[in-house]
C-alpha cells in the first residue's frame, strides 16, 4: 500500500511515531499531483516549494520535541475561495486572477495553527456557482473515476484531489451542496457543518446566509479530524455560533445506540437513478442490521427547496459580487478601450440623428463598471447576478425574495419536526452518478435541479454529510447523505462511521487509468 | 413569469453588466425559464410565516470600540487596478 | 408671519457622525484628517471574504440619541444592504436600515426666545444607524480625467435622523438644527462638527399655496450641499420664493413632477438643479446576511433613559423656574453648551445669587471668551472665584462699580478676590469717615449746597469725583446720598 493510499488518521500516527516524515508524505502527494493532475485538473496552483518548506519546518519541530498541532505534517488542499495571506485567491474567476489577500481567512489561519501543509489551491466553479466545476475560468476538473465525467461542484477540485489521493484532506465550501455532491460523485466523504460552526471570515462570499466551509476526506474519521481543526467561534464572523467544538475524533468510533433513522418518501421519486436508489436502500438495510430503527418522515416543503434556493442564493450573490467593479481590487477592463468604444457609440448615434439615445449611453464610469464585469465574469456568474438583481428589484421583492425566505422557514420547520422523531435523516445525495462534462452546460435549469437533495440542509442551516455507499455497474461511485439537527455534527459523524465500519465502499478507489 | 428583453436590459444596467445582442437573447430565455420554475413558490401558503433571512438566528453580536491597526496604504492599494500611490483612480466622477 | 401667499413646508434629514473611536463594522480609526487611505482594512475596503462586526459603542450612542429624541425603540431591529454603484462605496452596497429601523416616532421641541415663531414640536420620523461612504476628489482645475478615491471615511458610523415636514420657515429649520446639535453635544454622542462632516443636512422643501379656498402642494425638492446652519437658512430662504415663481410659471403640483434634487451654491447664493438618473433609485434593499439583528428590551431602554442626564430643554426649565431667570437668559446659558451651563450652575450655587451669576456669565464672561476665542473649559477663572467676586459685591466689600476691574484682574492674572481687592486697594470705607469727608466737601462747595437745597439733586454728582480723589474706595452712591441728606439738613 502506497503512502498516499493511507487515511489521514493513519498518516498522523506514522508521522507521530517517526515512521514517516512530512517531507516524505508531501513529496509523495506532489508526485501524485505531478503524475495525474495534467489529466484531472484538480489544482489551480501548487506551490511545491512552500509546501516542502512547511513540511520541513514541521519535521524539524517534531524532532526538537516541540508541541505540534492536530494536523501536523498532513497535506491539505484548499479550495481557491478562502484567503491565504499574500497569495492569490482567485475563486476561479478572471475577476480575481491576480488578487492577493492581505489577510488570512480564519479557516486557513486555523490550518496553519494546526501545522497542516498547505499543498495547493483547488479548482472550483467560478465563485462557487455551479455543480460541475466546468464554470472555472481557468480549467475544467475531471472525475478521477472517469475523466470524461465531472467530479461535481462547485468544490470539484478539492473532491477530485482527495479522490485521486493527491492530498489526504481538502477543504471545500457548500452553499447548496457544493461539498456533498462532489464528495458523492467522487466516492469520498464530504461534510457541510451547521451554519455558523465554521467561520466564514475570509471565505469569499457567494451566498452569505448559506455558505459553509467543510472537510473532504477518504474516511469519516479523517473528516472529523479536519472538522475539529477548523471549527470554533470567531468574533470576526457575526454569524458564527458561540459554542465549544466537541472532540469529534474522540467520539467518532462510538456507535449510536438506539439510532432512529428517518427516511423521506419524497426522496425516492421518479427522478432518482435506479442504481442510486438501490444503493441507498441497501444502505438503509445495513443500518437496520446495525440495530437502527427506520421510520418515514415527511419533509413536505422539500420540493420547494430548489426554487427557494435559486431565489435566495442569487439574490445574495448579486449583492456580494457588486464589489467586483474594477475600482478597489481585482480586474478592470481596458479603460481607454472601453471609453473609446463609448465615444464611438455616441458619435454613431448622433450621426444617425438619434440624439436622445446618444444622451442615454452610459456615463464613462458606468461603462467602466459594465465592461469590467462583462469581461471579468463568466456566463453562470452573470446569470445568477441577473437573477438575483431581478428578484430584489422593485416590484418583485415580495413575490420572489420575501416569499423564498418564508418558504425557507417552512423548510426549516419541517426539519425541526422530523428531528423530533428521528436522530438522523438518510437518503441520496444526488439523483444520479457523475454526468458527462458538457452535458448540462446549455441547460442551466437542469443543472440547478441537480441540487434537489442538498439545498434544503443549506436553507435550514443544518449539518449534512455524504459518504460512499456503492459503485454503479459503469464503475462510478454513489453517495449516501445523512442529515442531522443543528450542531449535531458529533451524532452525524458517529452515525456515518457506523455505516462505514460495516461496509467497505470507502476503501474503493479510482484506478486513474491503472497508473498508481 | 416570462421576462421581456426590456426587463433583462434594465436589470443588466442595475447589475452593471453588459450583454451582447446574442447574450441578451439567451439570457432572456434562460431567466424566463428559471423564473418560471421559481414561480412554483407561489403555491406555498406562507400566510403568517416569518421570513427567515439567516440560517442561524443569533442576535446582538457586537465588538468593543477599540482601534486596531489599519492596513498600510501600500497594502490597501496593492490590489487596485489603478492608483496613484495615494488613492484609487477611476474615470471622472462628475457632479452626479 | 408675513404676507406670503404660501406656506413653506420643510423636513430635514440630518446625518450625524457618532463619537466612536473605531468604525461601525471594523476597528479602523475614525479620526478626521488622516492621510488618504491610511485608515482602512479589508473590511472597510470591502475586500473579498471580509465580514462586518457591529461596533457596540455605535449602537449604544444611537440608542441614547433615539431615546433623547423621544423615539419609540422597537424590540427588534436589523441591518439591510442598500445597493448602488459608486466608487466611494467599495462593497457596492451601504449597510443601512430599511424597514425596521432602530427607532421611530420621536420629536424635538423648538422655540425662539425672540418670538420669531411659536414654540413647537418637530416630529422625528425615524433615526437609524448606517455606515458612511468614502470620498471622491475630482481635480477639475487640473483638467484631470480621473477621480481619486479615499476610503478613510468609509464605514464611519452615522445616525440618520429624519424629521417630519413640520417646519414652516427657514428660522424654524435653523432652530431645529441648533437644538438638535445642542442635544447631541449635551448627551455626548457627536461633536457635530460641520466642517469635518460630522453633521450633514439635506432639506426637503415644498410649498402649500392657498388658492380659491383650496391648498395646492408643489413638488418636493431636496436641497443638498449646505455646509453650515447659516447656509441651510439661506438656501431655504432662497428656495421658497423660487418654488413659488416656478409654480406660477408651470402650475406643476406635487405628483406631477419627480422629486428634484438641487444643490446649494453658497457663493452665488442660489440652488441649482442636479442631474439624476432614473434607474439609480432601485436600491434593492434586503437584510444583510452577514449581520445579526439586535434585540433591545424595554428594560434596556429604561436604563438608557435614566442615564441620559438632564437634556437642554429640562435645564432651561430648571433655570427659569428654579433660578428665576428669564426664558431668554436661560436659553442663552443652555445654548452655550453643557460645560458653560455647568459653569453657570456652579457660580449660581456658590454665590447664592443666580441672577447676578447670570449677568456675569452672559455679560463680561462671554465677552471675554469671545475675545480670547476660548471655551469655558479652558478659561482661567474657575466658577468658585467668580462666585466669590459676586459675594464680595453682595456683602459690600467690593463696590459694584469697581467689580469689572476686579473681574479683569482675576481673569488676567488668575488672582482670587482678596488679591484683586488688595491690588486695587479696595477697602471698605468707614461710615463716620465718609460723613466727615462729605461734610468737608459741602463746606468747600457752597454752590453745590445751594443747588441741592433748591432741589437740583443732580448737582451732588459733582462731589463724587472729588470724593474719589480723596479716597478711591468710596461708594459713589453713598456719597451722593450723604451729600443730599447733609445739604438738605443744613437748611
Amino acid at each position: 500500500m502506497s503512502i498516499v493510499d493511507r487515511s489521514a488518521t493513519e498518516l498522523r500516527k506514522l508521522l507521530a511515531t517517526g515512521e514517516l516524515t512530512s517531507i516524505e508524505l508531501t513529496r509523495a502527494c506532489l508526485e501524485r499531483i505531478e503524475r495525474h493532475d495534467a489529466t484531472i485538473g484538480a489544482f489551480l496552483r501548487v506551490d511545491a516549494a512552500r509546501a516542502l518548506d512547511q513540511a520541513a519546518a514541521i519535521d524539524r519541530r517534531r524532532q526538537a520535541g516541540e508541541p505540534l498541532g492536530p494536523l501536523a505534517g498532513l497535506p491539505v488542499a484548499v479550495k481557491d475561495v478562502l484567503c491565504d495571506r499574500d497569495t492569490i485567491t482567485s475563486c476561479a474567476s478572471r475577476m480575481l486572477a491576480e488578487f492577493r489577500s492581505p489577510y488570512d481567512s480564519t479557516v486557513v489561519g486555523k490550518l496553519k495553527q494546526a501545522d497542516a501543509v498547505l499543498i495547493g489551491r483547488t479548482n472550483m466553479d467560478e465563485f462557487a456557482m455551479g455543480g460541475s466545476t466546468e464554470n472555472s475560468a481557468f480549467q475544467p476538473t475531471r472525475n478521477p473515476w472517469d475523466p470524461t465525467r465531472t467530479p461535481g461542484g462547485s468544490s470539484g477540485g478539492s473532491a477530485a484531489a482527495v479522490a485521486a489521493r493527491m492530498a489526504p484532506l481538502a477543504i471545500g465550501t457548500d452553499t447548496g451542496g457544493s461539498i456533498r455532491q462532489p464528495a458523492g460523485l467522487c466516492g469520498i466523504v464530504g461534510m457541510k457543518p451547521t451554519y455558523g460552526r465554521v467561520s466564514r471570515f475570509g471565505l469569499v462570499a457567494f451566498a452569505s446566509s448559506l455558505d459553509q466551509v467543510g472537510p473532504f476526506a477518504t474516511t469519516t474519521e479523517d473528516a472529523a479530524l479536519l472538522l475539529e481543526a477548523i471549527s470554533g467561534h470567531d468574533p470576526r464572523d457575526s454569524t458564527s455560533i458561540n459554542q465549544p467544538t466537541p472532540r469529534y475524533t474522540e467520539s467518532i468510533n462510538k456507535p449510536l445506540a438506539g439510532l432512529k433513522l428517518g427516511v423521506v418518501p419524497e426522496h425516492f421519486g421518479a427522478g432518482l437513478d435506479p442504481e442510486v436508489a438501490s444503493s441507498v436502500r441497501a444502505a438503509i438495510e445495513v443500518y437496520k442490521s446495525l440495530g437502527a430503527e427506520v421510520k418515514e418522515v415527511p419533509l413536505p416543503h422539500g420540493k420547494y427547496g430548489v426554487a427557494a434556493y435559486y431565489v435566495i442564493a442569487p439574490s445574495e450573490a448579486s449583492s456580494n459580487l457588486a464589489r467586483y467593479d474594477g475600482v478597489h481590487f481585482g480586474f478592470r477592463a481596458d479603460q481607454s478601450a472601453a471609453l473609446a468604444e463609448l465615444a464611438a457609440e455616441r458619435q454613431e448615434l448622433i450621426a444617425a440623428g438619434k440624439t436622445a439615445a446618444a444622451d442615454n449611453v452610459d456615463a464613462p464610469l458606468v461603462r467602466m463598471y459594465r465592461s469590467t464585469r462583462e469581461a471579468g465574469f463568466g456566463a453562470e456568474v452573470k446569470r445568477r447576478i441577473m437573477l438575483g438583481a431581478y428578484a430584489l428589484s422593485a416590484g418583485y421583492y415580495d413575490a420572489y425574495y420575501l416569499k423564498a425566505l418564508k418558504v425557507r422557514r417552512l423548510i426549516r420547520r419541517d426539519f425541526d419536526e422530523a428531528f423530533q422523531q428521528v436522530d438522523l435523516i438518510v437518503g441520496p445525495v444526488t439523483a444520479g452518478p457523475a454526468f458527462k462534462l458538457g452535458e448540462m452546460v446549455d441547460d442551466p435549469l437542469a443543472m440547478y435541479l441537480v441540487d434537489l437533495y442538498t439545498v434544503s440542509a443549506n436553507l435550514a442551516g443544518i449539518p449534512a454529510l455524504s459518504l460512499p455507499c456503492g459503485v454503479t455497474k459503469a464503475g462510478l461511485p454513489i453517495g449516501l447523505q445523512l442529515q442531522a439537527p443543528p450542531l449535531a455534527e458529533e451524532r452525524l459523524l458517529r452515525g456515518a462511521r457506523m455505516y462505514e465500519a460495516a461496509t467497505d465502499w470507502h476503501t474503493q478507489r479510482p484506478s486513474l487509468g491503472g497508473a498508481r | 413569469m416570462a421576462l421581456t428583453r426590456a426587463d433583462v436590459e434594465k436589470v443588466a444596467l442595475l447589475a452593471r453588466l453588459r450583454l451582447t445582442e446574442a447574450e441578451l437573447e439567451t439570457m432572456t430565455d434562460q431567466l424566463s425559464q428559471i423564473v418560471g420554475y421559481v414561480d412554483l413558490l407561489g403555491e406555498v401558503d406562507t400566510a403568517d410565516v416569518e421570513p427567515m433571512a439567516h440560517a442561524v438566528e443569533v442576535t446582538n453580536v457586537f465588538a468593543a470600540d477599540v482601534v486596531e491597526p489599519s492596513l498600510t496604504r501600500e497594502a490597501a492599494l496593492a490590489n487596485a487596478p489603478r492608483h496613484n500611490g495615494r488613492g484609487y483612480l477611476v474615470p471622472a466622477v462628475l457632479g452626479e | 408671519m408675513s404676507e406670503q401667499p404660501y406656506t413653506t413646508v420643510i423636513g430635514l434629514e440630518v446625518h450625524v457622525q457618532l463619537s466612536t473611536e473605531s468604525k461601525l463594522f471594523c476597528r479602523c480609526n475614525t479620526k478626521f484628517g488622516a492621510e488618504p487611505n491610511t485608515q482602512t482594512c479589508p473590511v472597510c475596503i470591502g475586500m473579498p471574504g471580509s465580514l462586518p462586526v457591529m461596533n457596540r459603542r455605535a449602537y449604544e450612542l444611537s440608542l441614547k440619541t433615539a431615546v433623547a429624541l423621544n423615539c419609540t425603540i422597537p424590540e427588534f431591529t436589523k441591518w439591510d444592504r442598500k445597493q448602488y454603484y459608486y466608487p466611494d462605496l467599495p462593497k457596492g452596497y451601504q449597510i443601512s436600515q430599511f424597514d425596521l429601523p432602530m427607532s421611530a416616532d420621536g420629536y424635538l421641541e423648538i422655540s425662539d426666545p425672540k418670538d420669531k415663531f411659536a414654540p413647537k414640536r418637530v416630529g422625528i420620523i425615524r433615526a437609524h444607524l448606517e455606515e458612511d461612504a468614502g470620498k471622491s476628489v475630482h481635480d477639475e482645475a487640473a483638467g484631470k480625467a480621473d477621480s481619486e478615491i479615499d476610503l478613510n471615511r468609509t464605514g464611519t458610523p452615522l445616525l440618520e435622523i429624519v424629521s417630519q415636514p413640520d417646519m414652516r420657515s427657514a428660522a424654524e429649520a435653523k432652530a431645529f438644527l441648533q437644538e438638535l446639535k445642542l442635544l447631541l453635544t449635551y448627551i455626548d454622542v457627536s461633536d457635530c462638527n460641520m466642517q469635518e462632516g460630522s453633521l450633514r443636512v439635506d432639506a426637503n422643501v415644498n410649498l402649500h399655496i392657498e388658492k380659491d379656498g383650496k391648498v395646492i402642494a408643489t413638488p418636493i425638492v431636496e436641497i443638498k450641499n449646505m455646509n453650515s446652519f447659516r447656509a441651510v437658512e439661506r438656501a431655504l430662504e432662497y428656495e421658497a420664493p423660487r418654488q413659488y415663481r416656478e409654480w406660477q410659471e408651470t402650475g406643476r403640483q406635487l405628483g406631477e413632477a419627480p422629486k428634484q434634487t438641487r444643490g446649494w451654491d453658497d457663493v452665488a447664493g442660489v440652488t441649482r438643479g442636479q442631474r439624476s438618473k432614473e434607474e439609480s433609485s432601485d436600491y434593492r434593499y434586503f437584510p444583510d446576511p452577514d449581520l445579526a439583528p439586535v434585540i433591545t428590551s424595554a428594560a434596556e431602554v429604561d436604563v438608557v433613559r435614566e442615564s441620559l442626564g438632564e437634556l437642554p430643554a429640562d435645564l432651561r426649565r430648571r433655570l427659569s423656574e428654579g433660578y428665576s431667570l428669564s426664558l431668554y437668559d436661560a436659553d442663552v446659558i443652555v445654548n452655550q453648551g453643557r460645560e458653560f451651563a455647568d459653569y453657570y450652575l456652579a457660580v449660581a450655587g456658590a454665590s447664592g445669587n443666580p441672577k447676578s451669576a447670570c449677568n456675569w456669565v452672559t455679560g463680561p464672561l462671554q465677552r471675554e471668551l469671545k475675545e480670547r476665542e476660548q471655551t469655558i473649559d479652558s478659561f482661567g477663572l474657575p466658577a468658585q472665584r467668580l462666585a466669590e467676586l459676586i459675594r464680595a459685591v453682595d456683602d459690600g466689600r467690593l463696590p459694584s462699580t469697581r467689580a469689572p476691574e476686579a473681574f479683569q484682574l482675576m481673569v488676567d492674572k488668575g488672582s482670587d478676590v482678596a488679591a484683586a481687592l488688595a491690588e486695587l486697594k479696595i477697602e471698605r470705607v468707614d461710615e463716620t469717615a465718609l460723613v466727615t469727608l462729605v461734610q468737608e466737601l459741602l463746606a468747600a462747595n457752597p454752590k453745590t449746597v445751594s443747588d441741592i437745597q433748591n432741589g437740583k439733586f443732580q448737582a451732588a454728582a459733582s462731589l463724587i469725583g472729588q470724593a474719589k480723589k480723596k479716597n478711591p474706595n468710596v461708594d459713589p452712591n453713598r456719597v451722593r446720598e450723604l451729600a443730599i441728606e447733609l445739604a438738605t439738613s443744613l437748611q
